[in-house]
């Protein structure tokens, strides 16, 4: 055959991972291309709620803020990430219905980037749901004076909170036995804003509850996105914050290795 | 090829895998010689797909070793996987692609010079020329199961495992694959593939092992085989044409009616 003539002699390692990695990244980002619903519907459900945040409930709560478009935006930001990796687990989970994945991984690539690919693709789906929502915010009122580092600093936090959580959606993706399975993990990760100083100040909220708001991870979170976007000192909300997302990060890749080992083992 | 000569492009020796409870494999032995075509016979359950899941390193043994090309399938899994391709039961193909997207991304991930040079020459040898830049989840089983084989063919793999490759296949389908991989062989490509059919082994296969409860019940030629059984009394029948043969000649033998109607 003709193809023997024109192989590539091997690569190292790394740039062999780096190659791999972008062509599986550019088949999942085609795949969104052709079904450029999964983006807008990621940003439907996030939208539907700041408006009924701001326009239903917001007149009623009393946050202390002088903009509650503002106010309740960073938790908005949390649900659209929230609800877009699901889409990264239903990838991954038909890839391993269809074989594919079977195929990739019984090929001479770098076998990790097949799961990269999914990440990547992730990112950049979500980043451009979270475009969508800041757009409409902005429509509907929501002005900050924050400036450019501070700006860096919100699409830094999102970037890693969106790492960490795709990649804990990897794993129902490896895992699940079917569609609803790969993903009804993201619900309760949709819900979670709900229970924090999202919404509403914890300090309203009665004690058990609060005691929760308090101390699950959203409240830090969204508290050095609210500072940060009110141009105020974020503290050391920042801090809890980065231990929160780094932390489920680093469980999130053990688990998927764990999970990826069991397939295989 | 750079392995020397006397080395069997499979060898297997008393490969053990048990799912929980489960025996599957309950030590394997095989060799399959250099650019052989070598069926593995067995039914639902035998362990078939097991095995090759071994050999292509998408699983690991818990007992036994396994050697591609002289690579052990799990030390050496990254020389072994530049010596494969694996075709599995159910087309792996990508749905939201085109069949030229799909041979084209094979091609690169394999670091192929000229991925769209190799995926047109592939369309035109397994006949999707003309769908080529139709989205695959529009194709019919035949055809997604010649692009899936074609995609096993980017690199020039020494080893091609295909499980079950003409399952859930219509008649003529199931006749291109079987002129596939006689192709293959006759360019010195070394076929394993599994089946549950036996007329199919007897047709393609050089030899023949049959997998029963996870253990070579037997292996060898046809006619080898033949021989486990006594000599059949001769009876005179007359030849009926079979019902492969009636089918045939009533749906005529052209593809092109078949790719209209995907």
């Amino acid at each position: 055959m003709t193809a023997t003539a024109m192989s590539v002699p091997g690569a190292p390692a790394r740039t062999r991972f780096f190659a791999d990695s972008a062509v599986l990244t550019g088949r999942s980002l085609r795949h969104i291309l052709r079904s450029p619903d999964t983006i807008i519907t990621t940003a439907i459900m996030p939208v539907a709620f700041m408006l009924l945040f701001v326009f239903v409930l917001g007149g009623a709560i009393d946050a202390g803020s002088d903009s509650y478009v503002r106010y309740q935006l960073p938790g908005i930001l949390l649900i659209t990430v929230a609800s877009g990796i699901s889409y990264t687990a239903y990838r991954l989970f038909l890839d391993m219905q269809s074989g594919i994945f079977e195929r990739f991984q019984s090929m001479p690539i770098a076998r990790s980037s097949v799961l990269w690919a999914h990440v990547l693709t992730s990112l950049v789906a979500n980043l451009v749901s979270l475009v969508i929502v800041v757009g409409v915010a902005l429509l509907i009122g929501f002005r900050s004076g924050a400036g450019v580092l501070a700006w860096l600093a919100v699409a830094g936090i999102m970037v890693l909170f969106t790492l960490a959580l795709t990649w804990l959606a990897v794993i129902p993706g490896l895992t699940a036995k079917s569609v609803e399975g790969a993903s009804a993990f993201s619900y309760p990760l949709i819900f979670l804003p709900l229970v924090s100083s999202a919404f509403v100040p914890t300090d309203s909220m009665p004690g058990p509850v609060r005691w929760f708001a308090e101390v699950q991870p959203v409240t830090p979170i969204v508290n050095t996105l609210r500072a940060l976007l009110e141009e105020r000192p974020v503290g050391g909300d920042i801090w809890i914050a980065l231990a929160w997302v780094l932390g489920i990060l680093v469980a999130s890749i053990l688990g998927t290795t764990a999970a990826y080992r069991r397939r295989i083992a | 090829m750079n392995a020397a000569p006397a080395v069997p492009a499979i060898r297997v020796a008393d490969i053990r895998k048990s799912f929980q409870d489960l025996e599957v494999l309950r030590g394997v032995d095989l060799e399959v010689a250099r650019g052989s075509v070598f069926a593995l016979l067995g039914s639902n359950g035998a362990g078939k797909t097991t095995l090759i899941r071994i050999l292509s390193t998408l699983l690991r043994a818990d007992g036994g070793t396994a050697e591609i090309d002289g690579h052990d399938v799990a030390t050496d899994s990254a020389e072994v996987r530049a010596a494969i391709s694996l075709t599995g039961q159910f087309a792996a193909v990508d749905g939201q692609l085109s069949g030229r997207e799909n041979l084209v991304l094979i091609a690169r991930l394999r670091h192929q010079r000229d991925p769209g040079a190799i995926a047109d020459a592939l369309l035109a040898r397994f006949d999707l020329t003309e769908a080529a830049g139709r989205k695959v989840a529009t194709y019919s089983g035949g055809m997604r199961r010649r692009l899936d084989i074609a995609m096993s063919l980017i690199g020039s793999p020494s080893v091609v495992f295909l499980d079950e490759p003409t399952t859930g296949l219509d008649p003529q389908s199931r006749l291109e694959v079987w002129a596939t991989v006689r192709g293959l062989a006759d360019g010195g490509t070394t076929v394993l593939l599994t089946t549950q059919t036996l007329d199919e082994a007897e047709h393609l296969a050089d030899r023949i092992a049959i997998l029963h409860e996870g253990r070579i019940l037997v292996e060898g030629a046809l006619d080898e085989l033949q021989r486990v059984l006594p000599v059949a009394e001769p009876v005179h029948v007359a030849q009926q044409p079979s019902l492969e043969d009636v089918f045939l000649a009533l749906v005529g033998d052209q593809r092109s009616s078949k790719e209209t109607a995907a």
